[in-house]
């Protein structure tokens, strides 16, 4: 007759370097976290013409330093970034990719495969709070559209007072867009809207090439999500510099 | 390319867990010879040969295919005969143990029922009726989609790794795990079966107490990617029935069938 499996034989037996993936992505994301909180409410030090950072985007209270659609459209309540920001925090934090990496951690269920489960009750994704995740498809709704006014914020960076020119922060707000649309774009729910709700793809071409690229995309999701952070921020953190005048932004104005 | 060369071992020491019971059983270290190319069954089998010819190892095909060798090796859940030697660790001993989600019957060996009496809770295809030349069809595009979850061998890896029942005992009859995920997604997204299993995967098998920390994709010996291409999918569909205000409204505005059944998609 067979035992059942007793708790005590639980313990982890791995002894790689197990605590290192979570290890790295508590420093990575609470860097994010930390800076995007520190930018999110500064009011000022975000638009350098023709560059405006991504926390920003779409700048449309009175407050701003200059309106992405010509005028305000809210009061000054709040810094810039608090009216935009829960969209790509609604988005990240209801991520399929994220989820795996906060899951393990922060909440430690589990740290790792085979290293037990820091929880003694689990309830996963059945239950308040985590049940919410299943709102994942309407953040992307819109993290897809706050994508479009960021492809229209990068092609206003090549608009110089003298003419079409492309300078560093050109070529940033470009790589922002590029690895921020490949990351929205690559998304599960995404890949599920496009083509993947459907059970037969015989006779439906255009949404079968669709969901077949997402797809194609959706195995590099995580690396894009690492990449969008990354150039977000260094496109912020560059803007902000510039503005601060501690550097000068190198540049070709055709004219 | 060539492979890397592998250390000079000449022996071995493996710590293997002994014992008919959890509580009472415990590892016990052997030092074998060993050759050039091993894989972690043919250490047991040295065992077997030269310490311990009691030592219980259950095993089949020794190729990968047949699902039988699952154990924990160095704490990691893998197949024993896929397993090289020159891969791990020579300045320690090599752990084997029992796979820890299911009750052990002996040394190396599980019981592994509980995914048996899982497999009878599904409901088989269900085709929908023929086209009028007497035949069906299914085209390459949908078969290359479910293909990849036909190459589950069932050595139930995934079942073992999965914290919702190794950590929590008590879910393991509401939650089915991520090798019935596979068969239900190679069922649900079947283009000619007819039988809607949203309903049963949210209320009956416990797909939301999945949290998708992936650790089934990174045990599988198939590389069939399990939570991106089963279960994230699996889940989508779950939202699109019950977690989606705008599907709702659409549906009673244009008067469609709740839930819309899989033949319709």
């Amino acid at each position: 007759m067979a035992t059942t499996a007793l708790p005590a034989q639980r313990r982890a037996l791995r002894r790689d370097l197990w605590w290192l993936e979570p290890l790295l992505i508590v420093v990575g994301l609470g860097l994010f976290v930390v800076y995007a909180f520190v930018t999110g409410v500064q009011t000022k030090g975000y638009h350098y013409a023709p560059y405006l950072s991504p926390f920003a985007s779409p700048c449309i209270s009175a407050n701003c330093e200059t309106f992405s659609f010509g005028r305000a459209l809210l009061p000054a309540w709040f810094p810039p970034a608090f009216f935009v920001v829960w969209i790509p925090v609604a988005f990240r934090a209801t991520c399929y990719f994220l989820r795996r990496s906060y899951y393990r951690a922060f909440f430690w269920s589990p740290p790792a495969c085979a290293v037990p489960d820091a929880r003694s009750a689990y309830k996963g994704e059945t239950a308040f709070p985590f049940i919410l995740q299943n709102v994942h498809r309407y953040a992307w709704y819109l993290a897809a559209l706050l994508w479009v006014v960021d492809v229209y914020d990068a092609l206003l960076a090549f608009r110089f007072p003298a003419g079409f020119g492309i300078g560093l922060g050109s070529v940033l707000m470009t790589l922002d867009v590029v690895f921020l649309g490949l990351y929205v774009f690559s998304c599960h729910s995404c890949r599920y809207l496009c083509g993947g709700y459907l059970d037969r793809f015989h006779g439906r071409p255009f949404p079968y090439r669709v969901w077949s690229t997402v797809s194609r995309l959706n195995t590099r999701h995580g690396v894009f999500f690492w990449l969008s952070i990354l150039f977000v921020v260094l496109t912020d953190l560059y803007i902000r510099l510039l503005v601060s005048g501690a550097i000068t932004d190198p540049r070709i104005v055709f004219g | 390319m060539s492979e890397a060369v592998e250390p000079a071992r000449r022996e071995a020491t493996v710590r293997v867990f002994r014992g008919e019971d959890r509580a009472s059983g415990g590892f016990v270290d052997y030092t074998v010879p060993v050759d050039p190319g091993m894989v972690v069954l043919d250490v047991m089998f040295r065992v077997q040969q030269m310490r311990a010819p009691d030592l219980a190892v259950r095993w089949n095909c020794k190729a990968g295919k047949c699902g039988s060798c699952s154990a924990e090796v160095n704490g990691r859940p893998r197949l024993m005969c896929m397993t090289r030697l020159s891969s791990l660790p020579a300045t320690e001993p090599i752990t084997v143990a029992p796979m820890a989600t299911f009750p052990l019957v002996r040394d190396l060996v599980t019981d592994v029922s509980f995914n048996y009496e899982k497999a009878r809770t599904f409901p088989n295809v269900k085709l929908a009726p023929p086209g009028p030349d007497g035949k069906r069809r299914m085209y390459q595009e949908e078969v290359d989609r479910v293909q990849e979850f036909h190459k589950c061998i069932e050595c139930f890896l995934c079942q073992n790794v999965c914290h919702v029942i190794r950590d929590h005992e008590e879910n393991k009859a509401a939650y089915s795990g991520p090798r019935f995920f596979v068969k239900m997604a190679a069922l649900e997204m079947h283009p000619l079966d007819t039988h809607s299993r949203v309903e049963m995967l949210r209320a009956k098998h416990g797909l939301g107490l999945c949290n998708i920390t992936k650790c089934c994709t990174e045990v599988c010996p198939e590389s069939i990617r399990i939570t991106d291409n089963a279960i994230i999918p699996l889940k989508e569909r779950v939202v699109s029935e019950y977690y989606d205000p705008l599907a709702w409204v659409k549906r009673r505005i244009f008067g469609e069938k709740e839930p819309a059944a899989p033949a319709e998609r």
